[in-house]
């Protein structure tokens, strides 16, 4: 590893644990602000969507068979398919439609 | 159903463990493709274990970003698991000594969160260390087959792959879209910030990793005051 990927991946899991411990180890009570309950709420999906939407379309180095896979993806995951099958089967439609 | 066993933790986290060593696959083909080495993928997924945080990660430094920008990346993709841990520790029996805290609390993913936090009645550490046990061994084995497949696979099956995780966040997201108002909220405004700053030439200044923080505080206050959650922290 570069010294400079270690200090990335210092910052990276000393921010991601001390997120996690500090409250498990000493937080007793429950937030009270329904503002900040609803914020920290709807955050995680905030996240995953800013970090999907546009940028899934680049992640097989072409946007159609990304698209592809993408709604398929979300296709199923409505109808209530698993994490595991969502994921397998965005892969096989981005791959199919990539031999296109 | 008495969570007071390592055993029942460990059968409990089985089905975690599945579902991680697939989607760690993805991670690990992802960050060896934007230039890190194997080892870097699984050290990472070794001291983070967190998928969408990792990914952001991994984007910050192929990106070449500053270690500012790496730190509110985390803060802000991870607070959530404030959130868990807050909910989580009033489930905790006395077992919960603060070392066992300290050396648990690294491993709350929404998954273990999830099983550990539901049901009736208390947990205790053994339980806490089985239930954690397979999706920590799946998600280091999963991030290292798809580091060193990177190089092996024919680039159509990789790029292929590529594309998992994203699938993972839609499964994660699409159905709580379903129940909740404010979710469906918070997504679109997401969408379309991180669009527009992807997009609009005057914007484009500004990184992923910022661009993923901004979309994402916009909009979970602009659902937190369109849609205030009712419910417990915890169920929301």
């Amino acid at each position: 590893m570069k010294p400079e990927i270690i200090l990335y991946v210092a910052v990276m899991a000393g921010v991601t644990y001390l997120i996690r411990m500090i409250p498990f180890a000493a937080f007793r009570k429950k937030v009270k602000s329904r503002f900040i309950r609803s914020f920290l709420a709807y955050v995680p999906y905030a996240v995953l969507s800013a970090m999907t939407i546009p940028w899934v379309l680049e992640s097989t180095g072409d946007a159609l068979s990304a698209g592809a896979g993408f709604a398929v993806a979300v296709v199923l995951s409505y109808k209530g398919f698993s994490l595991l099958t969502a994921a397998l089967s965005a892969s096989l439609a981005a791959f199919v439609v990539g031999l296109l | 159903m008495v969570k007071k066993s390592f055993k029942k933790g460990f059968l409990d986290g089985i089905p975690i463990g599945l579902g991680y060593l697939s989607v760690s696959v993805g991670f690990g083909i992802l960050a060896v493709s934007k230039g890190l080495s194997v080892l870097s993928a699984v050290i990472i997924s070794m001291t983070n274990i967190t998928s969408a945080g990792q990914v952001a990660g991994v984007t910050v430094i192929a990106a070449g970003g500053t270690l500012i920008e790496m730190a509110l990346t985390q803060l802000v993709i991870n607070i959530r698991y404030s959130l868990m841990a807050i909910s989580l520790s009033q489930k905790l029996d006395s077992s919960f000594t603060t070392p066992h805290r300290l050396l648990t609390s690294a491993f709350i993913t929404d998954e273990v969160f999830g099983v550990a936090s539901t049901g009736a009645g208390t947990i205790n550490v053994k339980y806490m260390y089985g239930l954690v046990t397979a999706p920590y061994i799946g998600w280091l084995a999963g991030t290292f087959i798809g580091a060193a497949l990177e190089r092996v696979l024919p680039a159509s099956v990789t790029a292929a792959l590529g594309i998992m995780i994203y699938g993972m966040f839609a499964a994660i997201v699409v159905p709580a879209m379903k129940t909740s108002r404010g979710t469906v909220i918070a997504v679109a405004i997401a969408a379309a910030v991180s669009c527009a700053i992807k997009y609009i030439p005057a914007l484009e200044f500004i990184s992923q990793g910022f661009s993923i923080i901004i979309a994402a505080v916009i909009a979970s206050a602009a659902a937190a005051v369109l849609k205030p959650v009712k419910e417990e922290p915890d169920e929301a």
